[in-house]
């Protein structure tokens, strides 16, 4: 049966009103509806010395993200999902935002199928666990983690036909989210702070330049394959010095030079995104217990890292891969727990002006799941970076503690840290952290 | 060439007492114990054949030595394949913080089967290796073999003895998984003559020891031919745990199709 949207539409803002007005049962007017989600108590401390002035080295918080979903006996449905963080010491990290709020239409066409999300949403592309090349859709929320994991919800309407030719996906992304970014007072940045007022786009129609995207993808027996292609709005932004101001001494008076002219300093970083045009692979064999991965991309329009020569970095087109496998060993020890070996490489040939933190890196990981009730999990991972002799280190354990809660924690080390990899600035802000989440 | 009308007659006669006796030896006077085994399985395959798909929904209650409790709760599409293994797909909603994880089998009859993760935080589907046949499900008892439908082809069978069981006579099956990857050397089965219902399965090891007793109760009959059990108690001899699954809301023949069961459609699965 052919849904009806408008139809759909009104359904679903009637049950909004329903469900806001309260005691709605969960099945009324064909129409189920269905809430759950998170609540999470957060803390971190880092224990070296600030690198900058006002960072902090204790931050704690919560984060609230519910999920209602309003569904029809037709299977269409419409999803919100709001996202509120408070951080206690980086007002940045303080930050709300729109995860999904989309309606899903779907239905038969000949043998296949074609599906309609419209609205924000979040979507991931790709197979490695380090470096996610391909994905492109969604902004990441830099401030959530530093392993850029966590996405922005994105504004679009995403066709999806599907045979079994396979599945064929078109994007049309209608606005550009900037990349978060810590504070004065947060850790995990720059020297400078990066200020969103002096953002600046090669598009004339700045956010509001519309993106496309399309993707390819299906499986030939262990082999599952996708084809990307992005035209628009880069997610990476170059960060450029700014906000230009004449040195001060202790009592606050210009610095001169010679000539009697006062030298100027940045006090701020700009973040600049260009059009760019990404062609992507990402493919999967999987063979037994083992997992080989591989990722690639061309990436034309892209600016390089900001130097001495460029101050404002150069366009340059590049092409950069990351190759993985994975092993996992079943029931060792004489347990029932699984150990999944991990490594991975990643690999831009800009070498040293390369935007990617992960230029020429290692990875090199270990994933021990003990499958007992509680579902006790703990993930090691080295990642050394071959280009600059800088190292870290993540330890990640996370537990049941009931039916809704659970626990996270986490370090974070950085233990040795090129002084001239970008990274640099990030060399006193190894981290322990707690999360304690309730499920609801 | 034209067959004379009495071996017509003898024909219309014979061939339900041929039936019936194949049937017959099928259990128990077959040639050899192997064969004998090998035709209840086959047997029991098509009398559980021509379901189509079905929706039903799993509760898993882990049960520890002190007798502590969790759960688990999940709701199970299965779609039937003509000539190879089912395809299904499973939803957790419990516990919570798994809530909206999701799980697409692709089983096959004479290959590894093809298995997809849906991750709903990070909204990214994995393809994971399936060779983790004897690994635990979910914490519980069950181990993922224990779980995926037991396909012919992926034992051999010796047929032991018929004896009562309860009101009804069981005809008892070893059978040996020709899979390396699975954790056990062999199973005894224990299958009611009148239905080919499965009744009780023991499990022995690699190292042959009685490591866990599965009991299924509580059958009932859909669409007037499929028997399902209600409830399954899988008891570990070595650690004292327990796991009772218990199966309801069992609904045959939906509108399910090839397209629920696709990568597209494990993203919409909830």
């Amino acid at each position: 049966m052919r849904p009806r949207p408008a139809l759909a539409r009104s359904a679903i803002g009637a049950a909004i009103g329903l469900v806001l007005a309260g005691g709605v049962p969960t099945r009324g007017e064909g129409l189920t509806h269905e809430f759950s989600g998170s609540l999470r108590l957060e803390s971190r401390g880092y224990p070296e010395s600030a690198a900058y002035l006002g960072q902090r080295s204790l931050t704690s918080g919560f984060v609230a993200e519910p999920t209602l979903i309003l569904e029809d006996e037709e299977g269409r449905s419409f999803t919100l999902t709001p996202f509120f963080r408070y951080d206690s010491a980086d007002t940045r990290r303080t930050h709300t935002d729109l995860h999904e709020a989309y309606l899903l239409l779907f239905g038969e066409m000949g043998e296949g199928e074609w599906e309609v999300r419209l609205g924000f949403d979040r979507v991931f592309w790709g197979v490695t666990e380090l470096n996610h090349l391909v994905d492109i859709v969604n902004q990441t929320d830099l401030v959530e983690h530093p392993d850029e994991e966590a996405k922005l919800g994105q504004l679009m309407a995403h066709l999806t036909w599907s045979g079994d030719w396979g599945v064929a996906e078109l994007f049309a992304l209608p606005w550009h989210r900037e990349r978060t970014f810590p504070g004065r007072h947060g850790r995990l940045r720059a020297a400078l702070v990066v200020d969103p007022d002096l953002v600046e786009y090669e598009s004339g129609a700045g956010a509001r330049h519309l993106d496309v995207a399309a993707r390819y993808s299906h499986s030939f027996g262990p082999l599952d394959l996708g084809l990307s292609v992005f035209h628009g709005t880069s997610r990476e932004p170059v960060l450029r010095p700014a906000a230009f101001r004449p040195i001060l001494d202790d009592s606050a008076t210009p610095i001169l030079d010679g000539d009697g002219t006062p030298p100027l300093a940045p006090t701020a970083l700009a973040p600049y995104y260009a059009q760019i045009r990404q062609l992507g692979l990402d493919a999967q064999v999987t063979a037994d217990a083992w997992l080989f991965k591989l990722e690639a991309i061309h990436r034309s329009g892209a600016s390089s890292l900001p130097s001495d020569r460029y101050p404002l970095g150069r366009e340059e087109d590049y092409a950069a891969f990351a190759l993985g496998t994975e092993y996992t060993f079943y029931s060792v020890f004489e347990s029932a727990s699984d150990l999944g070996l991990l490594g991975e490489w990643s690999y831009d040939d800009r070498g040293r002006r390369s935007t990617n933190q992960f230029q020429n890196d290692v990875f090199l990981g270990a994933r021990l799941a003990f499958n007992d009730v509680d579902g006790t999990e703990l993930v090691a991972g080295l990642v050394a970076d071959t280009d600059y002799s800088t190292h870290s280190i993540t330890v990640e354990g996370s537990r049941r503690l009931s039916d809704r809660w659970s626990m996270r924690l986490e370090a974070v080390a950085f233990f040795t840290v090129d002084e001239a990899d970008p990274v640099f600035a990030s060399r006193r802000d190894s981290f322990l952290g707690l999360d304690m989440v309730y499920h609801f | 060439m034209t067959l004379p009308h009495s071996a017509l007659r003898a024909f219309r006669w014979l061939v339900p007492v041929l039936l019936a006796g194949l049937y017959v030896s099928g259990t128990a006077r077959a040639a050899t114990p192997e064969e004998a085994g090998l035709r209840i399985a086959v047997e029991a395959r098509e009398r559980g054949a021509g379901y189509g798909n079905f929706t039903a929904r799993q509760e898993m209650v882990l049960r520890n030595k002190l007798g502590q409790e969790s759960r688990r709760q999940l709701r199970i599409k299965v779609l039937e394949v003509e000539g190879d293994g089912n395809k299904s797909l499973f939803v957790f909603d419990e516990p919570r913080d798994v809530r909206g994880t999701a799980l697409l089998i692709h089983a096959h009859r004479n290959e590894a089967d093809d298995q997809w993760l849906y991750l709903p935080a990070l909204k990214r589907v994995k393809r994971i290796s399936s060779s983790n046949r004897s690994g635990s499900f979910m914490g519980s008892e069950f181990a993922y073999e224990d779980l995926s439908t037991p396909e012919v082809e992926k034992f051999t069978y010796r047929y032991l003895r018929d004896e009562p069981c309860g009101d009804l006579v069981c005809t008892v099956t070893e059978r040996v998984p020709t899979d390396r990857k699975s954790g056990y050397r062999r199973q005894v089965v224990w299958q009611d003559t009148d239905e080919l219902r499965t009744w009780k399965i023991e499990y022995f090891d690699r190292k042959d020891a009685h490591l866990k007793t599965l009991d299924m109760d509580q059958y009932e009959q859909y669409l007037e031919r499929y028997w399902q059990a209600g409830e399954m108690t899988m008891v570990n001899h070595l650690t004292g745990k327990s796991t009772v699954l218990t199966w309801s809301d069992f609904e045959f023949r939906t509108d399910l199709d090839d397209r629920d069961f696709t990568k597209t459609g494990l993203k919409r699965a909830r």
